[in-house]
């Protein structure tokens, strides 16, 4: 009798630890390398640190300075511009190939796939650093073979030319990865569909437009709305094409760069860890607002 | 960093002799607990060295043969800014930073801002004062507290292309006035082709040095009051001399400095000239492959004819960072480095370094060597000439890092359609005003 009370009640100490041990794994690494971090940001926003006078708590203050930071919102604003640019095309071709590879009527599917996904598996540096090459207006290839044919050489790097450029490269890196999930959730759509879909008649461009696009709209919009986030995050591309044309782009650029510059170089810690968090909330509102308008839209 | 600290070092900034005392009480302190840890002769030590010149493994190999119990792992961390970003995180970080790094003289003051660098004075480093050129170990210590060992200077000089000039009938300008009259001459003679590249949309270090050299003395600390004026009439002078060159399409602005395509321009002739210090040769041995040979070294051009002006840009020292657990092998790396004759002998030969050593610069087989990337010139007579004319009486500021690239960062936006050079000097005082009242300074005109 006694023993199997205390085996019950081993029994039930072990079903309510269960979860939190199955969770263990992921909240330690999710403590250590986000919240911690983010805790160790947020003292740093709250403080002041200056050569003369040293440390002092500042409350609010650098938050209200980077929100009223007129560089901190030209980086944002350029950085919609990008997503505009980019985002919508990328989405595009991602779901054409997705589509294309999944109506069957592709040799050598797995070849193709793998392929097109090579780019992601590029560190975006190392990326940045390829198309850096391609674009040199004095001696790149493009203007050599703009040279070599008597034409006027293009410039990638000009003003207007930059956000392109930039969306060029984002794009080659990140197609291929839309598309693997794209092509994830098409094949996850029962074959059945598609039997009923010719059975009545629907050509297979109907049967992909009408039945297999509308079932994977919602990873679609995931996949936008990571993208936003990737966007306003964007670092490593304009910080490595700034030394190609550092006319254009200034360490101000994109939002993540201002941060970078303010603690690294202008060693401003304090008001770069509040840079850091406004960025967060704006990427947050972004992302909030383009779901509101999806939903809405979906409803209608 | 504590107020105290902090106070210590603007103190140390203005007042040698206070800086003296307060870094005698210090040394006494850290030599104890120093000798404790060193190690002894027969123990293996590692050592690992930042440094961005090319082929430094010669001259390590040299350390290792004299002290085999040391063995060196040589890490190139980026040239210059990008190098001084991963220190300063190491050193936010409180770990990562190597026992020995590269940093410039300018960049000295900023690290011991930081309280990141060891005084290799407790550690014998004075020993070899006397062997250095004077201001070189100067702007590197303060008294008996050493902060880096000199390595190299950057006396600035003309490098130019022989073959380029001479096919179109160009002289070697002496003077800025000459200089702009043969840039015109020649982007009209060969458009597409231009004397210089202007390097201020990518180095900012390369304008404060040539302003430098015009006279230009933009601060005046006195206790923690700053006088800043960087847009003064010998900026104003500089900025409008190169935006008329600008405007001319006489000298190149579209491609930056310090890029594969602006070294190709070099290698192919389309700037036929590169103002810098005299390291600048190390590098192009690694992209000339039509222009070996073809180089020559000529005095920097004067504002004054007449007269003879020169300016530094660059140089560096080895330091020796705080955290290192070998602080006693780690000065004598740095020490050996930057002072054994026949490693700095090398450097010279091999990187193209001018030496900081009285004796090699005294040295009439060295100064008379003959390089084959100049054709046969022996240029280091030109650059012994530049090092005895620099007006050493220039400082650095704190946070140069800062400065140099909100330099580059005006001079660029400029460039870029908002406004002219000159306004972006305006600009530049008004935005480092603003840092510097943030930081704490009161700041005036």
């Amino acid at each position: 009798m006694a023993a199997l009370k205390s085996r019950t009640r081993r029994y039930r100490v072990s079903k309510r630890l269960a979860p939190y041990l199955f969770l263990a794994p992921f909240a330690l690494l999710f403590i250590a390398f986000l919240i911690a971090p983010m805790v160790y940001a947020f003292t740093l926003a709250i403080y002041k640190t200056t050569v003369v006078g040293g440390t002092r708590f500042v409350g609010a203050e650098n938050f209200v300075r980077a929100l009223s930071d007129p560089k901190f919102w030209q980086g944002v604003t350029v950085l919609l511009q990008f997503a505009l640019i980019q985002i919508p095309g990328m989405v595009a071709v991602a779901l054409l190939i997705a589509l294309i590879l999944d109506s069957g009527t592709v040799y050598a599917k797995s070849f193709f796939r793998v392929s097109l996904f090579l780019p992601y598996a590029v560190p975006a540096v190392i990326a940045t650093l390829i198309w850096g090459y391609l674009y040199g207006p004095a001696f790149g290839p493009f203007t050599q073979l703009a040279n070599l044919l008597g034409l006027p050489p293009p410039n990638f790097l000009t003003p207007g030319m930059m956000l392109p450029s930039i969306a060029n490269i984002a794009n080659w890196e990140y197609t291929g990865y839309q598309m693997i999930i794209y092509y994830a959730a098409l094949q996850a759509i029962p074959a059945d569909l598609e039997e009923a879909a010719s059975m009545d008649g629907a050509s297979s461009l109907i049967y992909a437009l009408k039945v297999k696009l509308p079932l994977i709209v919602p990873m679609v919009v995931v996949t936008i709305i990571f993208s936003i986030i990737g966007s306003l995050q964007l670092f490593s591309e304009p910080y490595l094409l700034h030394n190609l044309s550092p006319t254009v782009i200034n360490n101000a650029y994109t939002p993540n760069y201002y941060a970078y510059t303010l603690a690294f170089t202008n060693q401003q810690y304090n008001y770069s860890a509040a840079v850091s968090f406004v960025l967060g909330g704006v990427t947050a509102v972004i992302s909030y607002a383009f779901m509101l308008i999806v939903n809405r839209g979906g409803r209608t | 960093m504590t107020n105290d600290m902090k106070r210590e070092f603007i103190q140390a900034m203005l007042n040698r002799r206070q800086l003296l005392q307060a870094a005698g009480a210090g040394t006494a302190a850290v030599a104890l607990s120093g000798l404790g840890s060193a190690a002894s002769a027969q123990e293996k030590v590692e050592l690992t060295i930042w440094a961005w010149t090319p082929n430094t493994q010669s001259e390590i190999d040299l350390f290792t043969k004299a002290f085999p119990n040391i063995s060196v792992k040589l890490e190139n961390a980026g040239q210059g800014p990008d190098e001084y970003v991963k220190l300063r995180n190491a050193v936010r970080a409180g770990t990562g930073l190597p026992d020995v790094g590269q940093v410039e003289f300018t960049n000295i003051p900023g690290f011991r801002q930081l309280q990141a660098l060891l005084d290799m004075g407790q550690y014998g480093a004075n020993d070899v004062k006397d062997k250095f050129i004077d201001w070189t170990w100067a702007s590197a210590s303060e008294g008996d507290a050493v902060y880096g060992i000199p390595w190299d200077s950057g006396p600035m000089g003309i490098l130019y292309r022989a073959d380029v000039l001479d096919a179109h009938k160009i002289a070697v300008p002496k003077t800025w006035a000459e200089f702009a009259e043969s840039s015109k001459a020649l982007s009209k003679a060969s458009p597409n082709t231009y004397l210089t590249n202007f390097g201020g949309t990518a180095d900012g270090g390369w304008v404060i040095a040539l302003l430098a050299q015009a006279g230009w003395k933009p601060f005046e600390l006195n206790g923690t009051d700053l006088k800043l004026h960087l847009n003064d009439a010998i900026a104003k002078k500089w900025a409008v001399y190169w935006q008329d060159l600008i405007d001319a399409n006489a000298v190149g602005v579209k491609t930056p400095v310090w890029t594969t395509d602006w070294f190709t321009g070099l290698d192919e002739g389309t700037y036929a000239s590169w103002l810098t210090g005299a390291w600048g040769a190390v590098f192009i041995p690694q992209f000339a492959k039509k222009s070996n040979g073809h180089w020559r070294a000529a005095p920097l051009p004067q504002w004054e004819e007449g007269k003879y002006v020169s300016a530094n840009l660059g140089g560096s020292t080895f330091a020796v960072f705080n955290t290192t657990k070998h602080p006693k092998e780690a000065t004598q790396l740095a020490v050996f480095l930057g002072s054994d004759p026949e490693t700095a002998r090398l450097w010279n030969t091999k990187q193209f370094l001018f030496p900081v050593l009285k004796d090699l610069v005294a040295d009439p087989e060295l100064m008379s060597h003959k390089y084959d990337l100049y054709g046969g010139q022996a240029v280091n007579e030109i650059f012994v000439e530049s090092a005895k004319h620099v007006d050493s009486s220039f400082q650095y500021a704190p946070f140069q890092d800062y400065l140099a690239g909100q330099v580059q960062q005006e001079l660029s936006a400029s460039i870029g359609g908002k406004g002219s050079l000159s306004d972006a000097f305006d600009r530049l005082q008004e935005v480092v005003s603003a840092y510097c009242s943030d930081q704490g300074y009161t700041v005036s005109q």
